[in-house]
C-alpha cells in the first residue's frame, strides 16, 4: 500500500482542531490535578483518622491501577449513578484526578519537608492551623514541588491521548476520525505524533525555564 | 635500552583548554630510583603534569617518555589504546580520594587487574594480595570493603593495588590530602618504605616536610611553568626566586 | 454490590490478569534490551550513536504510547510489518519504556564518580575492561530500584492494549462493563488483580534491592 503523505493537506483542519481540544483538555485536567494535588494533600496528612485512612486507600488504588481502566470506571460509573456528563467532561475530570493523586504524594513529601519551624512560627504569630497551613506552609511546599509537578504535567499530556478511548474528540480520535475517512492510518497517527512531539517540547522549554527561575530565586 | 638517567623524560610538555594554558613548555627528567616532589599553589597545573604522565589528561604538546618508550604516541584510536593500557601497567598511581572501588574487597581491589591484564591464576593472586597487603601493613584487613576502612587504610590498599602491577614508576596525586592528620603519617611511612626501596617516585604533596625528607629533588611550580627546582636543601631553605619564597612563606604560615 | 456477578465472571479476569503478565514480562525483558542499547549509545565514543541514542529517548518519551502502539499496529502493514496485536503490544510498549530504561540506565552509570574509570584506567584496564569490572557492577546497584519505577509504570500501561483488543484485563473489564452496566464491580476486580501484580512486583524489587547493596 505504500505511504502517501499528499493526503495531509486536505485534512489538516480535523487534525488541528483535534490538537487545540487536546490543549484544552491538558490544560483543564493540569489545573483539576494541581488544585485537586493541594486539597488531597492536605485530607491524607491532616484529615481526621477517620476520612484520612479510607482516603489514602483510594489513592493508593489511584496509583496501583491504570489510567485508562480509571476512565471506564468515571465514565461508566457517572452514567450508572445518574450523571450524563459529556465524554470530555468525563475525561478531564479523570485524568484531573488521576495526575492529582500523583501530584499529592509530591506535595506531601514537600509539605512534610517544610521546616517545621515555620509552622511554629505561624502559630505564634497568631494564626490558626488553617491559616498557617494556607499562608505558611503550602506556599513554600508548592514552590520546591513545581519541578516535578512539570514531570507530571508532561506525562499527563501524554496521557491525554487515553480519553480518545471514551470517546473525546481530541487530537487522537481526530486522527482516528481522518483515518477512518481516509484508510492511512501511518500518515495521519504520525502526524498526530509529530503535534504531540512539538507540545511536548512547547512544555519541556518552559519547565526548564521555571527550573531555572526557581533556582534564581533561592 | 636502559637510560638510567632518562627514565622519566618530559619534552615540551604542552596542556591547555581552549585559550587557558594549563601547562606551557615544561621539560624535566627524572632517573631511574629517583623521588621528585612537585609542589605549587592550587592551579599550579602540578596534578595536570602528574595526570599527563600516564595520559589521564591528554597533553595538546610535547611528548613524555619511560624507559626508552613514548608514552604518548601518535597512534590511530584502536592502536594506541592498546598501546597506552600496555604503558598503563607500568605507571603506578595513587589518588587523592583512593578511589578504591567499593564493591570489592582489599584482596579482590588488589587482585583485580594482575587477573585481568597478566593472567594469574586464582592461587597466584592470593599470593600476591598477601604479599602487597603485608607491605603496606593491611594484611589482617584483606577481606574488608573499603567501606570498613578508614581513610589512611583504603589508601594503603590503594598503594597496594598499583604495586600489585609491578609498576616501575608511581605517581602520587596528593596522597595524603584527603586524610585526617592523624592517619597522614601511616601512609607517608608507607611511601618511605617505598623510597628505600628505590622506587621510581613522581609527588604532587602539600607536605613539605615529608617532601624535604624523602625526595630527591623538589620542583616548584606556579601558572604551568616550573619556578625553581633542586634539592631539597635548596628549595626549601635557600630559594632562588621570590615567588618560591612567597609560596612557602604562605604556606608554611598557614599549616602552622 | 453484585457479588454474585463478580463470583460468576472472576475466571476470566485471571485469565485475562495472565494475558496481563505475560505482556509485562515480555516487555519487561525487550524494554531492558533497548534501555541496555539506547544507553550505551547515550555513552558512546562516537557522535553520530550519541545522536541517535538522545532522538530515541526523545521522540519515545515526547509522544504518547498510544500513538506508537497505533501507528505499529495500524499502520505497520503499510510499511510491510504485519503483526498480531499481542505482538504489536510487546513491540509497541517495549520499545516505549526501553526510552525511559535508557534514561535510567544511563543515569545509574553516570553517577559512578569519574575517578572510578580513572583507577582502572590507570591499572592498564581497556574502556570496556574498565566498564565492565569496575563501573557495571556499582551502577547495576543504583539501577535496581528506578528500574523498579519503570515496572511499576510498565504494568499500567500494558493497559493501552486494550485499545487494540488484546484480551488483557483492562479489555476485559471494559467489555464486561459494556455488557453488565456495572462498571464498579468490573473496575473492583480488574483492580485487584492489577494491584497484586504491581504489589508483587514492587516486594520483588525490594527484595533485589536489598540483596545486592554491598554488605
Amino acid at each position: 500500500m505504500g505511504l502517501d503523505f499528499t493526503v495531509v493537506p486536505e485534512h489538516l483542519d480535523v487534525i488541528l482542531l483535534g490538537c487545540l481540544w487536546t490543549i484544552f483538555i491538558a490544560v483543564a485536567a493540569a489545573l483539576v490535578s494541581f488544585f485537586g494535588g493541594i486539597i488531597f494533600a492536605v485530607i491524607a496528612l491532616y484529615a481526621p483518622w477517620i476520612i484520612r485512612q479510607p482516603f489514602r486507600l483510594i489513592e493508593w488504588v489511584f496509583m496501583g491501577t491504570p489510567l485508562l481502566l480509571q476512565l471506564f470506571l468515571i465514565y461508566f460509573g457517572l452514567v450508572q449513578i445518574g450523571i450524563d456528563l459529556p465524554a470530555f467532561v468525563a475525561g478531564i475530570i479523570g485524568l484531573g484526578l488521576h495526575f492529582a493523586v500523583y501530584n499529592s504524594e509530591l506535595i506531601q513529601t514537600a509539605i512534610l519537608s517544610v521546616d517545621k519551624g515555620q509552622m511554629e512560627a505561624a502559630r505564634t504569630v497568631g494564626l490558626s492551623r488553617g491559616q498557617a497551613l494556607r499562608k505558611v506552609v503550602i506556599p513554600q511546599a508548592v514552590r520546591d514541588v513545581i519541578p516535578p509537578i512539570g514531570n507530571n504535567m508532561i506525562a499527563l499530556l501524554k496521557d491525554s491521548a487515553l480519553v480518545s478511548v471514551i470517546g473525546v474528540s481530541e487530537l487522537t480520535l481526530s486522527a482516528q476520525r481522518v483515518i477512518g475517512a481516509t484508510y492511512r492510518p501511518f500518515e495521519f497517527y504520525l502526524v498526530a505524533a509529530a503535534f504531540y512531539y512539538v507540545i511536548n517540547l512547547c512544555m519541556e522549554w518552559v519547565q526548564r525555564r521555571i527550573e531555572r527561575r526557581i533556582a534564581i530565586s533561592r | 635500552m636502559t637510560d638510567t638517567e632518562h627514565f622519566v623524560e618530559i619534552k615540551h610538555a604542552q596542556k591547555s583548554f581552549g585559550k587557558l594554558e594549563v601547562l606551557k613548555d615544561i621539560s624535566l627528567n627524572v632517573a631511574r630510583g629517583q623521588i621528585v616532589a612537585i609542589i605549587g599553589p592550587s592551579g599550579s597545573g602540578k596534578s595536570t603534569l602528574l595526570r599527563a604522565i600516564n595520559d589521564l589528561d591528554a597533553l595538546t604538546g610535547g611528548e613524555i617518555w619511560l624507559d626508552g618508550v613514548q608514552v604518548n604516541k601518535n597512534l590511530p584510536y584502536r592502536q594506541y589504546e592498546k598501546h597506552i593500557n600496555q604503558m598503563r601497567q607500568d605507571i603506578g598511581m595513587v589518588f587523592q580520594h583512593f578511589n578504591l572501588f567499593p564493591h570489592m574487597t582489599a584482596r579482590d581491589n588488589v587482585t583485580m587487574a594482575p587477573k585481568l591484564l597478566k593472567g594469574l591464576s586464582k592461587a597466584d593472586a592470593d599470593k600476591l594480595a598477601e604479599e602487597q597487603l603485608d607491605k603496606v601493613g593491611m594484611l589482617e584487613r584483606i577481606d574488608y570493603y573499603p567501606s570498613q576502612l578508614s581513610g589512611g587504610q583504603k589508601q594503603r590498599v590503594a598503594i597496594a593495588r598499583a604495586l600489585a602491577m609491578k609498576p616501575k614508576l608511581m605517581l602520587f596525586d596528593e596522597a595524603t590530602s584527603a586524610l585526617d592528620p592523624e592517619l597522614v603519617d601511616e601512609v607517608n611511612q608507607v611511601m618511605k618504605k617505598l623510597a628505600e626501596e628505590h622506587m621510581t617516585m613522581i609527588i604532587v604533596t602539600h607536605e613539605m616536610d615529608f617532601a624535604a625528607s624523602v625526595c630527591d629533588r623538589v620542583l616548584f611550580m606556579d601558572k604551568g611553568v616550573v619556578v625553581e627546582e633542586g634539592p631539597p636543601s635548596v628549595v626549601f631553605k635557600n630559594p632562588t626566586k621570590e615567588r618560591t619564597r612567597e609560596f612557602l612563606r604562605k604556606h608554611l604560615a598557614g599549616a602552622k | 454490590m453484585d457479588i454474585e456477578l463478580m463470583q460468576r465472571v472472576y475466571p476470566f479476569f485471571l485469565q485475562a490478569a495472565w494475558v496481563t503478565i505475560q505482556l509485562s514480562v515480555l516487555t519487561a525483558l525487550l524494554g531492558l534490551t533497548c534501555g541496555a542499547l539506547g544507553a550505551a549509545m547515550r555513552l558512546s565514543r562516537l557522535a553520530v550513536f550519541r545522536f541517535l541514542g538522545a532522538a530515541y529517548v526523545s521522540v519515545f518519551r515526547g509522544t504518547p504510547a498510544l500513538i506508537q502502539l497505533f501507528i505499529l499496529y495500524f499502520g505497520g502493514p503499510q510499511v510491510g510489518i504485519q503483526l498480531d496485536a499481542f505482538e504489536a503490544g510487546v513491540i509497541g510498549l517495549g520499545v516505549n519504556v526501553g526510552a525511559y530504561m535508557t534514561e535510567t540506565i544511563r543515569g545509574a552509570i553516570i553517577s559512578i564518580p569519574k575517578g572510578q574509570r580513572e583507577a582502572a584506567r590507570t591499572l592498564g584496564l581497556s574502556r570496556w575492561q574498565a566498564f565492565y569490572n569496575a563501573i557495571l557492577p556499582q551502577a547495576a546497584r543504583l539501577m535496581v530500584r528506578p528500574l523498579g519505577v519503570n515496572l511499576n509504570m510498565l504494568i499500567k500501561s500494558t493497559a493501552l492494549v486494550a485499545a487494540i483488543s488484546v484480551v488483557e484485563l483492562t479489555y476485559t473489564a471494559q467489555r464486561y462493563i459494556g455488557s453488565t452496566y456495572k462498571p464498579f464491580e468490573m473496575f473492583l476486580l480488574a483492580g485487584i488483580l492489577y494491584m497484586i501484580i504491581i504489589y508483587a512486583t514492587g516486594r520483588a524489587v525490594a527484595w533485589l534491592d536489598r540483596r545486592v547493596q554491598i554488605n
